[in-house]
Parts: structure tokens; C-alpha cells; sequence
């Protein structure tokens, strides 16, 4: 009963984006020590790095990168988003057209890199 | 003569020992859920309990759970949440359960006293009346959140409230934002001092079920950023 309660009162977007946001930042906040002990092998131990590197030409690994950017540009995101919602007195129209110039801006931004690349 | 009928689960019973009961209820045209609940009570079981007074939408006791989304049951219409034909109904989230529908709306009030929402007034009966520029920005903050009916909606939507016992909630918090830019209110630092405290505006996430379920439309997390915001100027001006 109490589970069922729970779940219908969530579904909506402002709920969503406050989870992706936090469950962004947790997953970022495991990776992070991880991260910083295989780069701390280039020091301790570099032939261990080059095995472990050799790993990332594994199409497992490379989808784990993908979501890996994928979380830093959601948490990012969320943070600016939290941060212009709370801290900025705009009306909610004027968020609207700041997240959608700032939305626009990116893509336009993005496929210029990409074509660069 | 209605021709078809409505499923309704009702959550009976007290905090400790509940459980859902089945009526079919007769369906008309136009149809809220508390009509539901009440065609219950009066026609299979007198011993329902719940509460209800205006059913005009501006009393504020009506509130329960509706398909597990907070909602004023009296303005509720019951083709919007109908689903299956089946609508489960139950008391109000994080507020102690009495009997049935019936919810304990003690802490909710407690809070919003203990957030200052209340009138804060210096001036004596041979003063002027405080003038009231409509056009001012801190009137327009001030009218944004003055029809608050305190159902408790926004209370029980919140998964703030749920996970932290101490937290005023969003309708008290608003209210203290309403207080506090009434130019008739002249409670702003004790209401700063108590929005800024233990359970205090910056427990809020900004998760927006507040806003979302809020039946009079107010945005209560707009509110409690307008008291993060203020808290905070206050704290930066007190440390230099």
C-alpha cells in the first residue's frame, strides 16, 4: 500500500530531474576514488596501467564511457538548473527561455565540435 | 438510475493495523471523490471515518490520497482519476493516521506556527494602517502565496517531510515567504531566524511535488528559494 502511494506521487518532471540529478552525483561520487586509483598507477605501478588501459578498447568499456559523459553533463546540468531555479527570482517563463537558449546554445556547440573532430 | 458503478478501495483502519475494504458505488455524470466517500459512509458503512467541511474547494480538510497523489477529494472529479474503474483512496502521507481517512493534522499546524506564520504587529489601533503598494514586487511575492487553504497537499506530497521529522514542510514555509514580504508584517527577523534553523528552508531539495500537487496552484518551492535566498543575504551581511 505504502509503496504503491509512494511511486504515483513522484511522476512528474521537477521529481525526475531532482533524481537524475542525485543519482548522477552518487554514481560520480563511486567513480571519482576509482578513477583517481588507476591514474595513480602512472606512479606506482605503469606496467599495470597499460593492462588495465588495454581494457578500454572493449566495446563494454567504451558503452561505460558514454555513460560515464553521460552523467557528468546530467549533473552538470542539474546543477546549473538548481542553482538558476533557486538562486535567480525569474518567473517560470523566464527559465523556460534561459533552459531553452542554454539547451539550443549546446547542441549548436556540440555538432561544431563534432564537425571539427 | 445509474446503470454502472465504481470500484472503490478505501484504506481502513489505524497507523499500526490497516488494510484496504472493496464498495461498489453507484457511478453518476458528474461525480467528485469525496461524493465516493461519502456515498460510502452513508450508504454501506456508517463507521467510515473522514473529514470534510465547505466542499466547495476553500476549507482545506478534505485532503487524501488518490491513486497515491495528494488531492482535494472535494474538488476532485472522479472520472480524471478513475482507472480500470477503480480508484484507491487513503489517508493523507506523512501525518499520523487516526481512524480511516481521518489524519492527525496536529505536526502540520504545529510547524506552520513554528515557521512564524503568524502575524507579527507593532502598530497600535491609533497608528495609520500600513500602506499596501499592490505594484510593488513584494506584494506580488506576498499575493502569490496568500490563498493557501491548508489542506496539507503540499505537506504530504513532499518526500522532504517523509524523510525528515523536523522539516517545516513547504505550506508553512510559504507562509512565512507570504509574512515576510507583507508590508503589515513586521516579524522579518524572527521569521529569517526560524525559516533559517534545524528544520529550516535549506532542507528543501526543490523536488517540487509542493508545486506540483498544490490544488490552488501555488508554487510553494518558488517560496522556500525565495527564503533560501534571503537567509542566506542575511548571513553573508552578519559576517562582514
Amino acid at each position: 500500500m505504502k509503496s504503491f502511494n509512494q511511486a504515483r506521487n513522484r511522476a512528474h518532471p521537477l521529481w525526475l530531474a531532482y533524481i537524475l540529478h542525485r543519482v548522477s552525483g552518487l554514481a560520480l561520487a563511486v567513480f571519482l576514488p576509482l578513477h583517481f586509483w588507476v591514474l595513480a598507477m602512472a606512479m606506482t605501478n605503469p606496467d599495470k596501467l597499460n593492462g588495465f588501459l588495454s581494457l578500454t578498447d572493449s566495446v563494454l568499456v567504451k558503452i561505460a564511457e558514454f555513460v560515464l559523459v553521460f552523467l557528468l553533463a546530467v549533473h552538470m546540468f542539474g546543477g546549473l538548473r538548481l542553482m538558476a531555479m533557486e538562486w535567480l527570482p525569474w518567473s517560470s517563463s523566464q527559465k523556460t527561455l534561459a533552459a531553452a537558449s542554454a539547451a539550443v546554445s549546446f547542441l549548436i556547440a556540440v555538432l561544431f565540435f563534432l564537425q571539427a573532430l | 438510475m445509474p446503470t454502472d458503478v465504481i470500484q472503490v478501495e478505501i484504506q481502513r483502519g489505524t497507523e499500526k493495523d490497516s488494510h484496504v475494504e472493496s464498495f461498489e458505488v453507484p457511478a453518476y455524470e458528474n461525480q467528485t471523490v469525496l461524493d465516493l466517500v461519502s456515498w460510502v459512509q452513508q450508504n454501506t458503512d456508517p463507521t467510515l471515518s473522514y473529514r470534510f467541511a465547505c466542499r466547495v474547494g476553500m476549507c482545506g480538510s478534505c485532503g487524501m490520497m488518490v491513486n497515491g497523489v495528494p488531492r482535494w477529494t472535494c474538488r476532485t472529479h472522479i472520472s480524471k482519476v478513475l482507472v480500470n474503474n477503480t480508484v484507491l483512496i487513503s489517508p493523507l502521507r506523512n501525518l499520523p493516521i487516526i481512524k480511516d481517512l481521518v489524519v492527525d493534522m496536529d505536526p502540520f499546524f504545529d510547524k506552520w506556527v513554528a515557521a512564524e506564520g503568524v502575524h507579527h504587529g507593532e502598530l497600535t489601533r491609533h497608528d495609520p494602517i500600513a500602506s499596501i503598494d499592490e505594484t510593488s514586487q513584494a506584494r506580488k511575492e506576498a499575493n502569490a502565496g496568500i490563498e493557501c487553504i491548508n489542506c496539507s497537499v503540499c505537506y504530504s506530497a513532499c518526500d522532504t517531510v517523509k524523510g525528515n521529522d523536523d522539516y517545516l514542510g513547504p505550506a508553512a514555509l510559504q507562509r512565512a515567504w507570504t509574512l515576510l514580504n507583507d508590508a503589515k508584517d513586521e516579524g522579518r527577523e524572527v521569521i529569517l531566524d526560524a525559516v533559517s534553523g534545524r528544520g529550516g528552508c535549506h532542507n528543501c531539495h526543490s523536488m517540487g511535488s509542493c508545486t506540483s500537487y498544490c490544488p490552488n496552484e501555488l508554487d510553494p518551492m518558488s517560496a522556500i528559494a525565495g527564503l533560501k535566498r534571503e537567509t542566506t543575504k542575511r548571513f553573508f551581511k552578519r559576517s562582514h
